[in-house]
């Protein structure tokens, strides 16, 4: 695993307490917005439980002694939300799905593979996609395979992509 | 006039002489009254007037206790022609224990003495004299005291009592004795009180109508008899405290101690650096009031009259609910810039911090670094130990 560049805010104390002068506050949360995606993309993660956030390094900062409040990682959330790079997974906005391109872009970035790859008109199956040996050197390669199906819900959406559900399997074809 | 008794031609007990002046004529205000031409003398407690003795009607004793004197001026320009001078008493209000007078009321508090001596220097320094020792303070008459003690010595003579020192009912005893000793002195402390009240009353009464009668003159009264009038005043003590029943509505009430208050309170506002709690200014104020003390409630209102009235102090209520008084000269960027270069400085600070540098209230340092805050400057961290205010790099470290 890559290890992480923490940005100069990570260390400073008031990064973790959510500013009310408005001005201050929205470049805090930007701060917030590009470090939680990078720090998930570099991980390779793609779930955040608002329960659970103090075991993250991210929200706890222990060199020194801050972590997040639940209040404020909802706020970020629902601010990566607002922004297309979040959703939330149930209805008590406890956990949520973080992905560090938007869906559409994910789509287009695997039409794209697919298109150049000659996939068109043949079916795949999303293990195929994240897992396979053909695609070890793309971005999407060990994405969240939840993250991947709503990809590519956005490519069916286009009629690009067809998802074919069977067993405990699941395929795409793409046109 | 109706300060006046009739009395029996006698001292009282305590009573002492000090001078006697014939050819004394009293005059009410500015009305001739049938007590003329007789003979005046002035004790420790009052003043007596004799009719003359050579008059075929009965003699009659007039007697003025002094207390009721409130000031003493003389006065050459009589209305009235024949050689002499006035001295001119300025009287109190009547009060309930007088004996019964020559007149039931007057349409003036003051009378005339008009003496057809022309040299009254000496009277008038012992009656002046008199009033400033208020001899009929320290030693009242004695009259009905001595009575009183008569009284006292003959019960506990008549009832000897013998009292148990040891045991439960000794110990009980001697508490008992304590307590009765700390309710006198508890309501001797009051009587003081109520007294220093009352007199106190009567010299804003006499104030009032003073100034009054400044007003009233403006026109045919000379520059220097108002500044006369001024000094008296001064030496009154009590330059007029604004109090709620000399107005009529309470909104003019509140103007005028708004006035008050920006008179008395811009330079202590200026020396604790151009702001001050409204609990402090309410302490500050009525100690300064003694005894007319404001209630918040009527030092708020008037406070809230400030801005109106283009004085040099306003109110300002902070997002916080604090209320200051603060100049009306205040910048609010000067203080901002102080408090953001002391973060440069110290690179973080919180409200006690900032307090303690400053020498200000915790409750001001919080304001000013909320100002600060406010204006993008500063930003917080909130944590178990305090809230910390640190330098903005949100907005000056540019990423």
């Amino acid at each position: 695993m890559t290890e992480i560049n923490w940005p100069w805010q990570y260390s400073f104390p008031p990064f973790f307490t959510l500013q009310p002068h408005a001005e201050t506050k929205a470049k805090q949360l930007a701060a917030w917005k590009s470090l939680t995606l990078e720090y998930y993309r570099i991980t390779n993660q793609a779930i955040v439980d608002i329960r659970e956030v103090h075991s993250s390094p991210l929200f706890n900062n222990v060199s020194i002694n801050r972590k997040l409040s639940s209040d404020m990682v909802l706020v970020i959330m629902e601010e990566l939300e607002n922004s297309g790079y979040a959703c939330a997974l149930d209805k008590s906005r406890q956990r949520w799905l973080v992905y560090w391109h938007t869906l559409q872009e994910w789509g287009e970035i695997i039409y794209n593979w697919v298109r150049d790859n000659g996939f068109i008109g043949s079916v795949c199956t999303t293990f195929e996609l994240t897992d396979g040996e053909n695609t070890t050197d793309q971005e999407f390669h060990g994405l969240d395979p939840e993250v991947l199906v709503r990809a590519l819900r956005t490519l069916e959406s286009s009629n690009r992509a067809e998802l074919i559900m069977f067993d405990d399997n699941q395929g795409v074809k793409f046109f | 006039m109706n300060r006046f008794e009739f009395v029996e031609p006698r001292h009282l007990p305590n009573e002492s002489f000090l001078i006697r002046e014939s050819g004394v004529s009293i005059v009410d205000g500015e009305l001739l009254t049938q007590f003329s031409n007789g003979e005046l003398t002035l004790t420790s407690h009052r003043i007596l007037w004799a009719s003359s003795k050579d008059s075929s009607q009965r003699q009659i004793y007039l007697a003025l206790s002094l207390h009721y004197v409130v000031h003493v001026e003389e006065d050459g320009s009589r209305t009235y022609s024949s050689p002499g001078k006035d001295v001119v008493l300025h009287l109190t209000e009547v009060s309930n224990e007088k004996m019964p007078g020559p007149a039931s009321r007057s349409f003036s508090n003051y009378v005339r003495l008009s003496f057809r001596n022309e040299s009254l220097t000496q009277f008038i320094s012992l009656l002046t004299n008199t009033i400033m020792r208020r001899t009929w303070e320290l030693t009242p008459v004695m009259q009905s005291l001595s009575g009183l003690n008569f009284g006292q010595s003959e019960s506990s003579g008549s009832m000897p009592m013998i009292k148990t020192r040891t045991g439960i009912i000794g110990i009980e005893r001697s508490l008992q004795e304590k307590q009765k000793a700390t309710d006198e002195s508890i309501s001797m402390a009051f009587q003081d009180l109520k007294k220093l009240m009352g007199m106190a009353k009567d010299m804003v009464a006499i104030s009032k109508t003073i100034s009054a009668k400044i007003r009233e003159r403006q026109g045919d009264i000379t520059e220097d008899e108002t500044i006369r009038f001024k000094a008296y005043l001064m030496s009154l003590g009590i330059d007029d405290p604004v109090t709620r029943d000399a107005y009529k509505s309470s909104n003019e009430y509140f103007k005028q101690l708004a006035k008050q208050l920006a008179q008395i309170l811009e330079e202590p506002i200026k020396e604790v650096g151009g702001m001050m709690t409204l609990t402090d200014v309410y302490c500050r104020v009525n100690r300064a009031r003694g005894l007319e003390l404001l209630s918040p409630e009527d030092l708020l209102n008037a406070s809230r009259q400030l801005g109106s009235l283009g004085l040099p102090i306003i109110l300002r209520v902070f997002d916080s609910g604090v209320m200051v008084l603060q100049l009306r000269s205040h910048d609010d960027k000067a203080i901002v810039e102080a408090v953001a270069e002391l973060l440069e400085e110290r690179k973080s600070i919180t409200a006690e911090e900032l307090a303690q540098t400053e020498g200000l209230s915790v409750t001001l340092a919080r304001e000013r670094l909320l100002a600060t805050e406010k204006a993008g400057k500063a930003c917080r961290d909130d944590s178990i130990e305090a809230l910390r205010f640190y330098p903005n790099l949100f907005l000056t470290m540019d990423v």
